[in-house]
């Protein structure tokens, strides 16, 4: 390990990755997930797309992932939002099919529109679900932060690319070190996002 | 008196989801409202009571015949026609003013003039000190009037009601229909009222409509010319209970 890299920042580079990740898996799982619950048509014809991409795993997309994107930092915002994407659009769907469909009729004969039912109505009626999603998603996808790193870290930081190199200088106490700080940071997320959770779910 | 709302030979068949066979719901179903009247709606269970709330209120195409409001026809979900639901059906993400400011909300009306207008019916629905609790937070009379202001507030020609105190305990109830009356008074808006409580239609309506069962067809129209408060007791009010029993026991309740 070369010195004067510090484990803060090894730790504030990956949430970075994963932030990312995540939010752009945030903004594009939501919306579609919405509409997928509403459109019987739609739901059938991607779902099976989605289940068949699910169960590769995030390792798997690497080839491509630098083929797409190149070495860096791309390629692994990639494989998290891959790891991130699954369970927010899945529990979207879920979660605007669990709706009481005469909420719905409520809000027509009370003069919603189309955008209105989407806007007021699904949105806020499935965020219970949504939320879950966005808690797992960001699980899995700080999980996958090692594989994404394995594309390549041209910083020389990151908590996967710390435990790697640790691996190749045979350091078992840094990789020990490294999972142990990746353990700890991912119970914080998940801590914080049921904050978050139970702040807006006070309705329930 | 103008006719708030008639109803034309109105038929709605719709395909069975097990057996994709055709069920005839309603059948040739003629009724003319005149406005402010109320109007209550009885017949047997599955006989197509909610089916016509739900046609009424633009929720549900016919399959035949016409829905005339104040002499015109009308082609969507149409502000004109106000539905509560028996389940109430509030937002529960919402608090008691956000659900009936939820009309003005859509229609673009400012936070202001909206949370004014809210304002007004919260204290008349007596619902003061609750704005802010959400749907889990109330008892069943107040979730239903709730409901009722939200419908209100939008200031609907017609008010329909789809059992609306059949989920609530008997005491609860009666106030309800106390309420209710007094609204009405108030209002003047028409009322159609579905109830499978003969007792409740009888206190509060000027007219009841029997359905027959499935298929289901006006098989009877009642006057009822008496005034408010009523009587149970009373003798009229006792012969139009069993003239009312009659009628349902031959359609098999």
């Amino acid at each position: 390990m070369p010195s004067g890299y510090l484990l803060h920042n090894h730790c504030l580079q990956s949430l970075y990755r994963v932030f990312a990740g995540f939010f752009i898996a945030t903004i594009c799982a939501i919306p579609l997930g919405i509409i997928m619950g509403w459109s019987r048509s739609l739901r059938e014809s991607i779902t099976p797309l989605i289940e068949v991409l699910r169960p590769v795993p995030p390792l798997a997309w690497i080839p491509l992932a630098i083929l797409w994107f190149g070495i860096g930092f791309k390629s692994s915002v990639f494989i998290i939002f891959l790891g991130c994407f699954f369970p927010i659009i899945l529990n979207t769907v879920s979660g605007v099919l669990s709706i009481d469909s005469i909420l719905i009729d409520a809000s027509k004969t009370l003069g919603a529109t189309k955008k209105d039912i989407f806007l007021k109505v699904l949105t806020p009626g499935s965020l219970p679900s949504v939320l879950t999603g966005l808690r797992i998603g960001l699980g899995i996808g700080w999980m996958t932060l090692v594989a994404a790193e394995f594309t390549g870290v041209k910083s020389g930081y990151g908590l996967g690319y710390m435990i790697m190199t640790a691996r190749d200088i045979q350091r078992p106490d840094e990789v020990i070190a490294g999972m142990a700080v990746i353990g700890l940071i991912g119970y914080l997320l998940d801590l914080l996002l049921r904050g978050i959770e139970s702040r807006l779910l006070i309705w329930r | 008196m103008n006719v708030s709302l008639e109803l034309i030979h109105l038929d709605k068949t719709y395909l069975s989801k097990e057996d994709g066979k055709e069920i005839v719901a309603l059948k040739d179903i003629d009724i003319k409202i005149t406005e402010g009247k109320f109007v209550s709606l009885v017949g047997p269970s599955g006989c197509g009571k909610t089916t016509l709330l739900r046609i009424i209120s633009g929720l549900e195409k016919p399959s035949g015949g016409n829905i005339l409001i104040n002499g015109q026809e009308m082609d969507e979900p149409w502000l004109q026609v106000g539905l509560v639901f028996q389940e109430f059906a509030l937002f529960p993400w919402r608090t008691v003013r956000e659900n009936i400011e939820f009309g003005p909300e859509i229609k673009g009306i400012s936070p202001e003039e909206r949370g004014k207008k809210a304002a007004e019916y919260v204290n008349w629905f007596g619902l003061d000190g609750f704005e802010d609790r959400y749907p889990k937070e109330l008892s069943g009379g107040m979730k239903q009037r709730v409901a009722i202001a939200r419908t209100l507030i939008n200031d609907p020609k017609i008010i329909l009601m789809d059992e609306p105190f059949g989920a609530l305990d008997s005491q609860t109830r009666v106030s309800q229909e106390e309420f209710l009356l007094n609204l009405w008074d108030r209002t003047k808006k028409t009322i159609l009222f579905v109830t499978h409580n003969i007792d409740e239609a009888l206190s509060l309506s000027q007219t009841l409509i029997v359905l027959s069962r499935r298929p289901g067809t006006v098989k009877k129209i009642i006057t009822i010319a008496l005034d408010y408060p009523r009587d149970v007791n009373s003798d009229v009010f006792n012969r139009l209970r069993k003239e009312i029993v009659e009628y349902l026991i031959e359609e098999g309740m």
